[in-house]
């Protein structure tokens, strides 16, 4: 451990601010590159089922 | 030489197997490689003897940087390979590649601005490595719109591996920006010839963070090109019968 207690951890020196808004922003927009995948796919697959549906209705 | 490999590429019910099954793997290995690695470098690495704490941004900022450049070389091979061998496989790739290095890119930008505060006194300053790194965010850009505002996919892939190509020289431009010009950046963390200037628990965090983040990629990418794939093929039989196979899991 390169830090005394948890608090110093969370301070990170006087660098505190920097580091924790940049990996926080970082692992935001890691995110949001999986989330997107995701949700295109659930689009499409209710896209099929809605077509199946109209077409099982015909 | 054999050259099957090659033309099993050609073929999109081959990828949507072998990327179905890779999936899974490049997932877990990128979570895995991510957590121990960014820990590691938060935590228990000690803190740099100039830069303090602030240099730990560096576990996140060198490896969107150096994906972000990797991803567009990428592009480019995808942008040749589509024009030379007309492989189909290689426009979905291209497509697929640009917004993940598109964030890269923005990952990289703004990480080395909050890291540049505490270190240089700026957040920016138009230093020939972050000048170069804003025009790749600018053709990574041009290229998304390029490839929305065509609607013709074949036009759309030939423009788009034309301009993926042409770009590409904005590279080696990145890479030796900081040799070439009287930069405020500093130089590589990583080279092939020398070792590392850092200690080794300094890098190999690093190196864990950057394996993660290819394999992130690498996850990220087949999952966005499978499903561009199904779309393109729809009406050949066995991406009809993935689409059924698909509706039966849902239902």
């Amino acid at each position: 451990m390169a830090f005394s207690s948890f608090a110093d951890f969370l301070s990170m020196g006087r660098h505190g601010a920097y580091v924790w808004s940049a990996y926080g922003l970082c692992l935001a927009l890691i995110a949001l590159n999986v989330v997107l995948p995701v949700l295109a796919r659930r689009r499409y697959l209710n896209d099929l089922l809605r077509r199946r549906r109209r077409e099982v209705a015909r | 030489m054999n050259w099957t490999w090659l033309h099993k590429w050609g073929s999109p019910k081959w990828f949507y197997d072998m990327s179905g099954k890779c999936l899974p793997w490049l997932a877990g290995a990128s979570a895995l490689l991510l957590a121990i690695g960014l820990a590691w470098g938060l935590a228990f690495v000690p803190p740099d003897y100039q830069q303090g704490n602030s240099f730990r941004i560096i576990y996140i900022h060198v490896p969107a940087a150096l994906l972000a450049q990797s991803i567009y070389l990428m592009l480019a091979v995808a942008g040749i390979a589509g024009m030379v061998w007309k492989m189909k496989l290689a426009d979905v790739a291209l497509r697929q590649a640009a917004p993940i290095g598109a964030w890269m890119t923005v990952i990289a930008l703004t990480t080395g601005a909050i890291w540049g505060k505490p270190t240089w006194g700026a957040y920016w300053v138009w230093d020939a490595r972050l000048t170069s790194m804003l025009i790749l965010l600018f053709l990574y850009l041009g290229l998304i719109a390029l490839g929305q505002a065509i609607t013709d996919r074949d036009s759309a892939a030939r423009a788009c591996a034309v301009l993926a190509v042409v770009g590409v020289v904005n590279i080696p431009i990145i890479k030796y920006s900081v040799e070439w010009w009287n930069t405020l950046h500093q130089p590589a963390s990583f080279s092939l010839a020398h070792k590392p200037a850092m200690p080794a628990q300094m890098w190999l965090p690093l190196l864990l963070a950057v394996l993660g983040f290819y394999c992130f990629f690498g996850a990220v990418l087949f999952a966005r090109m499978r499903l561009e794939v199904l779309r393109r093929e729809s009406g050949s039989r066995w991406a009809d019968a993935e689409n059924a196979r698909l509706i039966e899991d849902r239902t």
